[in-house]
């Protein structure tokens, strides 16, 4: 238990190195080991078992209430913020235990940043305080190191050219795209090892969406990325991992090419080829 | 049928109308004593507003001029330690109804803060005779103090609630997932966000108790002179009006006209500066 405490705040303390070298094919990121999921009486996900590929783009689909985002969630322990849920199995992040009683949901959430649906920048800091607030309230005062990875944050998101000279102005006052990416900005800045999307781009147009994929395209080099998506086209076009879900339990999962075209399981087949959902 | 109709038409419209007509009466109703209140202070309490009357102690019985110097800064010391006792207690009362406890015996203490705050004035100052005045022997600008801030905290409990309750949860997630502690996520994401309507209901709880005069009878009881010390009695501009309006001097319910004026217009005062602050920037969701 100890040793697993130490590890977590060690790794998290040592995030500023960069990201570890190129892993062999197939390293997992996630271990979920028979995950099961109760909000109260309702089972929300039902012994889930998968591996999260390293640097590279994990797509949760299927219909409205299938779990998608309480799987998602249970990757960084934001599914706790919700009362009365109880957990069953494992999570393990680079083997250690994302459960085990010593660790602090906060050092969790660290290393596994997430976006979500709707952007929220902060409403009362400007774009340059919304990128490092994360870094300012875990405790960062050097104003060189702060600038600093304001300007990669911003330019890891690419939003930087947009807004390099409006940093003082309010993270509302943008588009609803460059909130998004702004927000993406922010998660990056804490330089976490994943990031976690709950369907990222269902809110906006298709230009913005475009940019978006384009990004976590970008950004797969370094991060490993899960994410839910409702729409199926960009699954197929952004993933290299699908995992299908279906009333909490995981019917399918395998690369995306197969999963999309040569799917095992007669329900993943329907609901791609969208005769359900 | 289409005569119907058309008939229909024209009762529709009166009714219309006439719902409009009454609701505008309404409205003149409710502003009215207002400027009726305002008019007659003008008229009656003008001349008396002078320089004298900011700086002077009141005159004795009989002498011509004098102030209510001593009134007006009474009331800011009695606001003041008020705001020390009701300010944090509300405040950190309402982000623990928004933000812990548990829904049954969060509805129990909303209930309870509804009930305080529906509580006569006069019973607060009752209490804080019995609870302080009594036991030291004295009144003291301490208990006048201490039974307004007891009349803020459920005000400004409410309040508060409200207005953290009014920041979306899309906030507190997104600093809960970049590894901000819960504490830290509420002061410096939840509470930031809402300021401008905590800053509002703590304005308005000020407002509220500046003038009352009930609590402060047999607390701060009243003074003539300067409040050399907290725990003595000290003068509040309300009881000054209140002791002067029931003199049988002339001098004297000028100085209340004035006083009450004087009163009157901070209390706008501080409902303009809440009007201007919560328009503000659009930033601010509250």
């Amino acid at each position: 238990m100890e040793t697993t405490e130490r590890s977590v705040i060690e790794r998290a303390e040592q995030r500023s190195a960069p990201p570890p070298e190129v892993e062999a094919p197939m390293a997992c990121t996630f271990q979920v080991k028979n995950l099961s999921i109760w909000y109260g009486e309702k089972r929300a996900i039902d012994n889930v078992t998968l591996d999260v590929a390293s640097n590279a783009v994990t797509a949760i689909i299927g219909p409205s209430g299938c779990g998608k985002s309480t799987l998602l969630r249970a990757l960084n322990r934001m599914h706790e913020l919700v009362p009365k849920t109880r957990m069953e199995g494992t999570v393990l992040l680079h083997g250690e235990n994302l459960y085990s009683s010593t660790v602090d949901p906060a050092t969790v959430r660290r290393r596994v940043g997430m976006i979500f649906q709707k952007s929220n920048p902060f409403p009362t800091m400007t774009i340059g305080e919304n990128v490092v607030i994360g870094l300012r309230l875990n405790g960062v005062r050097n104003q060189r190191f702060l600038d600093e990875r304001l300007e990669k944050s911003l330019r890891m998101a690419a939003l930087w050219d947009e807004v390099k000279d409006d940093l003082h102005k309010p993270g509302t006052s943008l588009s609803g795209g460059q909130q998004q990416r702004l927000c993406i900005a922010r998660a990056l800045a804490v330089e976490p090892e994943v990031i976690l999307m709950d369907e990222p781009c269902s809110a906006l147009d298709p230009i913005a969406t475009a940019k978006i994929e384009e990004l976590i395209n970008e950004l797969k080099a370094q991060y490993t990325i899960v994410t839910v998506t409702h729409n199926m086209q960009q699954a197929g076009r952004i993933s290299d991992y699908t995992a299908f879900l279906y009333i909490g339990r995981l019917i399918e999962f395998g690369p995306t090419t197969k999963i999309f075209t040569n799917p095992s399981e007669k329900q993943t087949e329907d609901y791609i080829t969208g005769r359900f959902g | 049928m289409q005569f119907e109709r058309a008939h229909n038409h024209t009762w529709r419209k009166i009714k219309s109308g006439l719902a409009c007509g009454i609701a505008f009466v309404s409205a003149v109703l409710v502003i009215s004593p207002l400027g009726l209140v305002f008019f007659y202070l003008l008229v009656n309490g003008a001349g008396s507003v002078n320089w004298d009357f900011f700086t002077k102690l009141p005159a004795p019985v009989g002498a011509v001029g004098g102030g209510m110097a001593n009134a007006i800064v009474g009331t800011l010391e009695l606001l003041a330690f008020a705001g020390v006792i009701g300010i944090p207690t509300g405040v950190l009362g309402g982000v623990y109804l928004a933000e812990y406890g548990s829904a049954r015996i969060n509805s129990f203490l909303r209930f309870l803060a509804d009930v305080l705050n529906g509580i006569p004035s006069i019973t607060w100052g009752v209490v804080v005779y019995g609870l302080v005045v009594l036991r030291f022997k004295g009144f003291s600008a301490y208990a006048g103090g201490l039974a307004l801030g007891l009349i803020m905290i459920p005000l400004i409990l409410r309040t508060t609630e409200e207005v953290i309750l009014l920041v979306p949860n899309g906030y507190r997630e997104a600093a809960l997932a970049l590894g901000v502690s819960r504490w830290k996520t509420i002061v410096h994401i939840v509470m930031k966000t809402a300021s401008k309507g905590i800053i509002t209901g703590i304005l308005l709880a000020l407002a509220r108790v500046g003038g009352e005069t009930a609590p402060l009878l047999f607390t701060a009881f009243g003074n003539r002179f300067w409040n050399h010390s907290l725990s003595q009695p000290i003068a509040a501009l309300p009881l000054q009006i209140f002791t002067y309006a029931i003199s049988p001097y002339d001098d004297w319910h000028r100085q209340a006209w004035a006083g009450a004026l004087v009163l009157v217009t901070g209390v706008f005062c501080v409902n303009v500066t809440v009007r201007i602050l919560t328009r503000g920037r659009t930033a601010s969701v509250v």
